[in-house]
């Protein structure tokens, strides 16, 4: 890249200064928000009023604040889910996926036993959406750790398997006798219902993101089976040279990947749907793919990042009430993540000045990166 | 530059921050000025809506977003400004959005699409003073109603024209979910169809969405592929009506007059005028008058051609005056009363006899319709 004569290459950091973590992405959030106020200006709104709208609807209010957690719940999970094969430099993209086999386990549960004890019958929810969205994960890390076979793909794939296997089941067999042939399953009876605080809709889902934040992070930097994932994902030659089985480690890894995940569908389904029906997630597999990124993988600033990646979507829909076009706020959330991520960039990155005299010696037309 | 200075940064940032707030700031308080201005007048009911699309998708949100305007003009006492787009069905999302309406005062609720039910039922348990209502479903409380129209009767109106055009003597048919509601459509539609031209065929292909106009338009034309001349359709958009135009075929449109977006192709559309069903139950909710009690199958209300909620957009120029007696004399036998369209005899899609000679589908039965008049080609998965 040559401007005015002089070159500039951009080369990773050695070792990216600590202030860096917080300096960039807070400016990166500023230069967002002002490139959406320059939008919002030029099509004629008040672009304070729409971003102090967006904050209380999201934080203001303990209605809202209520609601940013209740969208932290599963997106908590998903990421933790997610983050645990990134940290092997395993890309399971089939958060989504496995959330909606979490979500049909735990549904069997509920409807084959209506009306059962919650002592059981939650516990064997829990278990058996964990085993499902596991297994889910599990289909695509055996080809990938005998035959190499690309998971970037094959988990991907899955994902529409998995939400077309729940809209065959909510469509055909699993269809509420009693409603009126609408694609929803029966309501489940309250022993399958996780209790939820006070008169919100915050459950004990919550606890599940928090217990597996802090499990994640003495396995991965306390246990030797967590140096064994970390050195695989850093250097997976030094990783087999020392003896680490790291065909096993795949299938154990994208195995509780996989569980994490089916297990942030099934509190989705126990905890705020109350049956299993079609599009029960926005997307939260593919939105935790993005928090774990953002969160360089480590399980509490995933809960942090998650709770701002909540109040962003939470915030967004109420803004539409003082007049602001629904695709003006989708705009405004694309913007945020785009400075984010790209911000990214200048944190492991700087842009470099080469001395004068070794442009001049660069072959002409040379305008490599 | 060996490393980015981040102090500068910082400084530029905090610069940047500080001018936002300033003209921010200014800009509040003009807002604030406008909003005194309103609170001069009466206090007005305010009325909120829920649409799970964009208000000008020339569909299903567009005709409710009609009748709110239509609501805004009839009753000067009404607030309708309060409407949020884009709503998505999942149960996360939905429940929040209508909590947040009743919470900035809106006392009338209405919820417009499907997914909402099981959302606006919950809610309306924490508000018993507030009043909802919820399109399409078949749920109601104390203060939530069920409301819907007969649009079979109008997709009816609309096969006899599309009957009377076909040559091909396949219709195709871009349809949504395979729920009641379009399975009823498609049935509605076929009867009429087949009472001008018995031998004609209605192809059905599911897109498995309401709102995406690129999958709506591939559905179409893989049916103007299999032979179809003339394309109906179950979806929030017009792009069914503009594959078909593209080839030179016709087409039916539906929700709101789509001859604007495939001016040489729409024949007519079955079109939703939800406007004066909003204004009598705003009038009857403000009079104590309002009852929710379910009274034609589960639901509250369910208007057809006779009320208006239903009926034909303006024919194209490419329909004959013959047609369009037709339509008319049909019309007037169900506005009448004395006939309607699932009136025996009907035979499923294996040639049996479904209902009987004279007898008529009662409500509760076309609201759980799950087969197919014979004459169409699917299948409901």
């Amino acid at each position: 890249m040559i401007v005015y004569g002089t070159k500039y290459v951009i080369e990773k950091k050695l070792a990216p200064s600590s202030s860096a973590y917080v300096v960039i992405p807070f400016s990166s959030i500023i230069l967002a928000l002002l490139v959406g106020a320059a939008f919002l200006v030029l099509s004629g709104h008040n672009f304070f009023e729409v971003y102090t709208a967006m904050f209380r609807g999201a934080f203001g209010s303990t209605y809202g604040l209520s609601e940013t957690v209740v969208r932290t719940i599963p997106l908590t999970l998903t990421s933790l889910g997610v983050a645990l094969a990134f940290r092997m430099q395993l890309w399971n993209i089939g958060g989504e996926g496995q959330l909606y086999m979490g979500a049909f386990a735990a549904t069997w549960v509920a409807l084959t036993f209506p009306g059962g004890s919650a002592w059981w019958v939650m516990p064997a929810m829990i278990l058996l959406g964990m085993l499902v969205g596991g297994l889910w994960a599990l289909l695509p890390a055996i080809p990938r750790a005998i035959w190499g076979v690309n998971e970037i793909i094959t988990t991907l794939m899955l994902n529409y398997v998995a939400i077309f296997w729940v809209d065959f089941l909510v469509y055909g067999p699993w269809k509420d006798p009693h409603g009126f042939n609408f694609p929803l399953t029966a309501t489940f009876s309250s022993g399958a219902i996780l209790p939820s605080l006070g008169n919100s809709r915050i459950h004990a889902g919550l606890f599940f993101g928090l217990i597996l934040a802090v499990i994640f992070y003495v396995v991965i930097y306390r246990t030797r089976w967590g140096y064994e994932i970390r050195v695989t994902g850093e250097n997976p030659g030094a990783a087999r040279y020392a003896g680490i089985n790291i065909k096993k480690n795949i299938m154990l890894v994208m195995f509780f990947s996989g569980a994490v995940c089916g297990l942030a569908g099934m509190s989705e389904v126990s905890g705020i749907a109350h049956r299993l029906q079609h599009g029960l997630s926005p997307g939260y597999g593919f939105t935790g793919i993005i928090i774990a990124w953002l969160s360089r993988l480590n399980p509490f600033v995933i809960v942090i990042v998650t709770f701002l990646f909540g109040g962003l979507q939470v915030g967004g829909y109420i803004v539409q009430t003082s007049g602001i076009p629904s695709s003006m706020v989708t705009m405004l959330q694309g913007l945020l993540l785009f400075f984010v991520l790209g911000g990214e960039l200048l944190t492991n990155y700087q842009v470099k000045k080469v001395p004068a005299k070794k442009v001049t010696a660069a072959p002409a037309g040379d305008d490599s990166v | 530059m060996k490393k980015i200075n981040f102090k500068a940064v910082l400084a530029l940032t905090t610069v940047l921050l500080v001018a936002l707030l300033a003209t921010g700031c200014g800009g509040q308080e003009s807002k604030q000025s406008e909003q005194s201005k309103d609170q001069q007048g009466e206090e007005k009911l305010k009325v909120g809506f829920v649409y799970i699309g964009p208000v000008d998708d020339a569909g299903w949100t567009a005709a409710h977003e009609q009748g709110r305007q239509y609501l805004e003009e009839q009753l000067p006492y009404v607030d309708a400004s309060d409407y949020v787009e884009n709503v998505p069905e999942n149960p996360s999302d939905a429940e929040r959005v209508i909590t947040q309406l009743v919470e900035q005062g809106n006392k009338i609720i209405f919820t417009t699409s499907f997914g909402y039910m099981d959302p606006t039922i919950n809610v309306a348990k924490k508000y018993p003073d507030v009043t909802f209502l919820h399109c399409s479903g078949y749920r109601t409380a104390e203060n939530v109603g069920a409301y819907f129209g007969r649009m079979y009767q109008a997709r009816y109106l609309s096969g006899l024209v599309a009957g009377k055009a076909t040559k091909s003597n396949i219709i195709g048919y871009v349809a949504a979910f395979p729920i009641p509601e379009v399975i009823r459509g498609i049935n509605g539609f076929t009867l009429g169809v087949r009472k001008v031209n018995p031998d004609a065929k209605v192809k059905v292909v599911w897109t498995n969405t309401w709102i995406d106009a690129a999958a709506a338009k591939d559905a179409a034309v893989a049916l103007l592929d299999a032979g179809a001349d003339v394309i109906a359709q179950h979806q929030d958009s017009p792009g069914p009506q503009q594959a078909a135009e593209a080839v030179g075929k016709l087409g039916i449109g539906y929700n709101s007059d789509m001859s604007k977006m495939a001016p040489k192709a729409v024949m007519t559309s079955p079109v939703w005028n939800w406007g004066p069903y909003y204004v009598d139950t705003v009038k009857a909710i403000k009079e104590g008058t309002f009852d929710s009690t379910p009274k034609y199958g589960s639901l509250t209300y369910w208007g057809g051609l006779a009320e208006g909620v239903v009926g034909l957009a303006p024919f194209g120029p490419m329909v004959s005056e013959d047609t369009k007696q037709l339509v008319e004399q049909e019309k007037q036998r169900i506005i009448g009363g004395e006939w309607d369209v699932f009136t025996g005899p009907i035979k499923d899609q294996k040639g049996e006899i479904k209902i009987p000679d004279g007898q008529k589908m009662s409500d509760q039965e076309l609201l759980e319709m799950n087969w197919f008049v014979e004459g169409v080609e699917g299948t409901i998965k």
